[in-house]
């Protein structure tokens, strides 16, 4: 099947210390894939580098094409507590910035934006917060705006970073009815995720990293004890992956 | 012709819509200090440019103050990036440098005969009584030009403010965003030079942001707040500094606006309370 995305020789470096050094990374279209690895494992800077949000060096390739003119074809979905939810502006407005970037300067969202906007937010069950001001909103409904937004952008291939933080019960439940929603649909989901008990729930596929890539593949033959411990060596303790 | 008043009420009047425009944007982006910082950075470009030129041009002078704000902006921007500083170092450095060399310069021209009685100095507290009718145009032609610009640039302006990250990953130019807006915020300072002063300029940019963001949770809302309050200030400002000639206009109308912003604090608190 042809990747969703193919990284080779990634290198991202942070006041000149290698973040990843020669990371390889290739996830199927049509996957349902986390990404786990302990704080400061280089999870958020991978997907960054995807987004050419950090300055990188190496390919990355997205459906098989360079991913400076693909990079329309993802929607991402920041860690909520990287915007300040007290911006003046209702849960419409944050959700239509997600069609901003198929407008041209000066151009207004047009009518139709406005359908897939309200569209979007239903899909979230937020549509009786449609007008509420973003700061009154749950850490959960916050969460599913995000996601109500990246779902206007229309795209292939959708990348999160930690969106189970602080969320709660029918958050949880409705990102995860979307997930399957969009994968039977076709598109690829990538999401950081840090809990170890629910991710071999939630997911098809893991890469576990550290640094560099520990192991990767389907979820039933790659969650190990012993890549699990591998991967966070030194960061847990191993007898806490017992349960596991 | 239209009498002195008017002419002096049809120029706060622009100020008052520009800077309740341009100050939600800077109250929102948290460049309040940016905003002071780049207001006392005009002084150095606008003495300076006097002491080249040893005549009033009112458009002249701007240019210098404006080639001098930016300067101090990317000042600061440089000395974040290229040293361990943080951001309110820098600011604090800027300001004080480019505020002493202005202040180094503004002596000189008081020293001169023709450099006292150009009244450089005036722009320190702002003297809106000293607006001639090339000053109006040239505040109407800034001031129009922000408007537009805001209109233009709205919802990149809004995207970026609230997501900067995001607004970089579905492709827009985030960089040229940011410069416009700091073009514009540089641009509302002239704008306000005159009326306000630069010493003052930065605390009437805010204020009225301020007052409107307690009394609403939408952008368009706040905006719309903002130049009402920043209107009844400059309007209330202009009347008594025109019957009182020797009351500087700037401190009048920041005083009127940061009574409107301590009023709204306390009834916002007051009826969040009830």
């Amino acid at each position: 099947m042809k990747p969703a995305i193919a990284i080779k020789n990634l290198t991202v470096k942070y006041q000149n210390n290698p973040i990843l050094q020669n990371f390889d990374f290739s996830v199927d279209t049509g996957s349902l894939l986390a990404i786990v690895g302990p704080n400061g494992s280089g999870k958020t800077t991978l997907i960054q580098s995807i987004m050419g949000l950090l300055p990188s060096t190496g390919t990355i390739a997205i459906f098989d094409q360079p991913s400076v003119t693909q990079r329309h074809k993802i929607a991402y979905i920041p860690q909520r507590s990287s915007v300040d939810w007290s911006f003046p502006a209702s849960v419409f407005d944050v959700v239509i910035m997600g069609r901003y970037g198929h407008l041209k300067f000066g151009q207004r969202p047009t009518h139709i934006d406005h359908q897939i906007t309200q569209q979007a937010i239903e899909q979230v069950g937020m549509l009786d917060y449609i007008d509420q001001p973003i700061g009154q909103l749950s850490g959960g409904q916050q969460q599913r705006i995000f996601l109500a937004r990246a779902l206007t952008q229309q795209a292939d291939i959708f990348i999160m970073d930690e969106p189970f933080i602080g969320v709660d019960m029918v958050t949880e439940q409705i990102m995860l009815d979307l997930f399957r929603q969009l994968k039977s649909a076709g598109k690829t989901i990538i999401v950081v995720h840090h809990d170890l008990i629910t991710v071999k729930k939630y997911f098809d596929f893991v890469y576990l990293i550290n640094r560099k890539v520990i192991a990767s593949g389907p979820m039933a033959t790659t969650m190990t004890q012993e890549n699990i411990a591998q991967t966070f060596r030194g960061t847990i303790d191993l007898h806490d992956l017992n349960f596991l | 012709m239209i009498s002195i008043f008017y002419k002096i009420l049809i120029g706060t009047t622009l100020v008052g819509i520009t800077t309740g425009i341009v100050g939600c944007f800077t109250l929102l982006n948290k460049q309040s200090l940016l905003g002071d910082t780049i207001a006392h950075a005009t002084l150095p470009g606008l003495a300076g440019m006097f002491l080249i030129i040893w005549q009033k041009s009112y458009c002249l002078l701007l240019c210098g103050a404006g080639i001098s704000g930016l300067a101090g902006a990317y000042a600061v921007d440089y000395i974040t990036t290229a040293t361990k500083l943080k951001k309110d170092a820098a600011l604090g450095i800027v300001l004080s440098t480019f505020f002493g060399m202005g202040i180094i310069f503004l002596t000189i021209i008081q020293k001169c005969e023709i450099g006292n009685q150009a009244g450089i100095d005036k722009f320190l507290f702002g003297q809106a009584a000293m607006l001639l009718h090339e000053d109006l145009i040239i505040i109407a032609v800034l001031s129009s030009l922000i408007i537009a610009t805001v209109v233009c640039y709205y919802k990149e302006l809004k995207i970026i403010i609230f997501d900067m990250q995001f607004a970089q990953t579905i492709g827009l130019p985030v960089q040229r965003i940011e410069n416009i807006l700091l073009i514009i915020i540089v641009t509302t300072v002239l704008v306000g030079l005159q009326t306000v002063g630069l010493i003052l300029m930065s605390s009437f940019l805010i204020a009225p942001a301020a007052a409107a963001r307690q009394w609403t949770n939408r952008l368009e809302i706040t905006i719309a707040l903002s130049i009402i309050f920043s209107l009844f200030a400059t309007t209330t400002g202009t009347i008594l500094s025109y019957s009182y000639p020797h009351v500087p206009t700037g401190p009048v109308i920041v005083i009127i606006a940061t009574s409107i912003t301590f009023v709204s604090i306390i009834a916002k608190s007051y009826l969040s309370r009830s």
